[in-house]
């Protein structure tokens, strides 16, 4: 029962940090159909610059300061490379990917080159070093500041996107861009807006990342990226909640199939998502409907007209 | 006679040529739009008609672009110009599939189009279609179709425009909602000059003042929609209603 309990946690703990890292590539490929490869790249460089700072100043204090600075540090990466980047390559989505495939190789190893393939210890202030007894297991306190962490985001990009014009303008991007602009709205400048959200959220989990993992290296966010993808495809682009749950199943799924099933989780995650992929309906169907609709000859109306002019 | 000037066209439209996927489906589509009145749009089914609203637009779908020609709405070359700098110059814009955001509520899809510097005629809207006011928490995509157009062109109505394009907007309704669309779209084109694609004929007699017909990409015919409308022989070669279609004339060179 204390496995089962501590397997959970930590499960929901890693979900935490995939909902952080899938939330963001959700929202930047439902708006613009961008595939960001870079995010993890993002999230590399976060979890450097966080850990630099935590290094410098110890404690609490420290780890508050290295989250500011690692979502800071991600808000600033995904702008530019945004604004340098991605914005003069919309609508060509081969390009797209190149070039963020190529951030996505590059950066880590720029940040290897800098700071070597070693990996390094995440300085973990006291108050979030120890374990919990929760129902007879003994729970690392870093997996409920994860679960706290990623339920305020959950709760305030929500609120973003329910309560703002621009969360307005992203939930009807998600589903009709060109309509969105037909309106008269500039939708590029809330693709930035929504890039930067992405950004600062890849930051957050790169410190959440080194806390969780006690350690941070050159290819981090690379190996959590896949798992990210894999969190999208099951949790769909239509709702955040949706994500949330995603991350909430495949993170348990690789803690239980990691502790049960003789260390085959991320196996046990493909699994999970070849499942869900085929159980999905065809999602092309209602479209071949509309298409047949509009093969069919005109109304009525127009052929009895000609008749009485 | 006295040398009045007539008023400057509020839309020209002149020699465009557009190519969607290497097609060319516009191959010169001529004609302007008075700034007062319905100017309907006429054509048979895959002549270009939508192809040329969404090409003055700027929303050609992927792989289309407009190759030559201008565009020019009251005096300014709007050609090639993104298309939420084209709406933002005062062109409200009712799609063909009424592009009604089906997870938004129906206040959310007006809110959308709130656009700022404008005045929001909420009081219009909801005078013109009380029943959006009564369903304005419900989702977009569970209203019917003939609801889901009007929250189309209330969303064209609700700020101040110059120009109102709607394409089809009584496609796939029932007759008693066609009727209430006529009504709504009379009414506005008294506010606003309107520039209606349209295959119901009974419609475009009720509410255009001029005319225009495509066919195979180019403008064929251009007048005031009552003449085309009486002279039988014209609509059966240029429309192929009341008779077997297919044999396309070209009677009237109105390429302006």
């Amino acid at each position: 029962m204390d496995t089962f309990v501590l397997l959970t946690l930590t499960g929901f703990g890693l979900g935490a940090l995939y909902f952080l890292i899938a939330s963001g590539l959700a929202l930047i490929f439902g708006l613009m159909d961008v595939l960001n490869f870079a995010h993890g790249a993002f999230l590399t460089v976060a979890a450097y610059t966080a850990w630099a700072t935590a290094d410098a100043v110890s404690g609490m204090g420290g780890l508050l300061l290295a989250a500011l600075v690692g979502t800071a540090t991600g808000v600033a990466l995904a702008v530019a490379v945004e604004f340098v980047l991605i914005r003069r390559l919309y609508g060509r989505p081969k390009e797209q990917i190149l070039v963020t495939v190529g951030l996505s190789l590059a950066v880590p190893a720029a940040v290897q080159t800098l700071a070597g393939a070693d990996a390094r210890t995440f300085p973990v202030p006291d108050a979030l070093a120890g374990t919990v007894g929760v129902l007879g297991a003994q729970v690392p306190v870093n997996r409920f500041a994860l679960i706290g962490v990623a339920l305020a985001v959950l709760i305030g990009v929500r609120l973003f996107l329910d309560r703002t014009r621009y969360g307005l303008v992203v939930r009807a991007g998600v589903e009709d861009r060109a309509m969105v602009t037909a309106l008269g709205v500039d939708v590029t400048r809330a693709f930035t807006v929504v890039f930067a959200l992405g950004g600062a959220l890849a930051g957050l989990a790169g410190v959440l990342g080194g806390l969780y993992f006690g350690s941070l290296s050159p290819h981090q966010g690379t190996g959590l990226l896949v798992f990210a993808f894999v969190v999208v495809v099951i949790g769909g682009l239509g709702s955040l909640t949706g994500v949330a749950l995603a991350a909430l199943a495949v993170g348990l799924t690789q803690q239980y199939a990691n502790y049960y099933a003789g260390g085959y989780g991320d196996l046990a995650v493909v699994a999970l998502l070849a499942a869900v992929v085929l159980a999905r309906p065809v999602p092309g169907a209602p479209r071949a409907a509309e298409r047949l609709r509009r093969l069919l000859p005109a109304p009525p109306a127009a052929r009895t007209e000609g008749g009485r002019a | 006679m006295n040398a009045a000037v007539p008023p400057p066209p509020l839309l020209e439209i002149a020699g465009l040529h557009a190519e969607i996927a290497g097609s060319r489906v516009l191959q010169g589509v001529g004609f302007t739009v008075p700034a007062a009145g319905v100017t309907a749009l006429l054509g048979r089914n895959g002549v270009g008609k939508t192809t040329t609203v969404r090409a003055v637009l700027g929303l050609l779908p992927d792989g289309g672009r407009v190759t030559a020609g201008t565009v020019t709405l009251a005096g300014e070359d709007i050609t090639g110009e993104p298309t939420h700098v084209t709406v933002r110059r005062g062109v409200g814009y009712a799609p063909e599939d009424r592009g009604v955001f089906a997870q938004l509520t129906v206040a959310e899809n007006l809110k959308l189009a709130e656009r700022p510097g404008s005045a929001h005629h909420y009081d219009l809207v909801h005078d013109l279609f009380p029943e959006l006011r009564a369903r304005r928490a419900q989702r977009a995509g569970s209203l019917s179709g003939g609801q889901q157009q009007m929250v189309a062109i209330a969303r064209t109505l609700l700020n101040d425009n110059r120009l109102v394009i709607v394409d089809e907007p009584t496609k796939g309704l029932a007759p008693r909602v066609v009727t209430e669309v006529a009504e709504v779209l009379q009414r506005a084109s008294h506010r606003v000059p309107l520039l209606l694609v349209e295959q119901n004929l009974a419609l475009v007699r009720r509410l255009a003042r001029d005319a225009v017909v495509l066919d195979a990409g180019r403008t064929v015919h251009t007048g005031p929609a009552a003449e085309l409308l009486a002279d039988r022989e014209l609509t059966t070669a240029l429309l192929g209603v009341g008779a077997r279609p297919g044999h396309a004339t070209t009677p009237s060179g109105g390429a302006a």
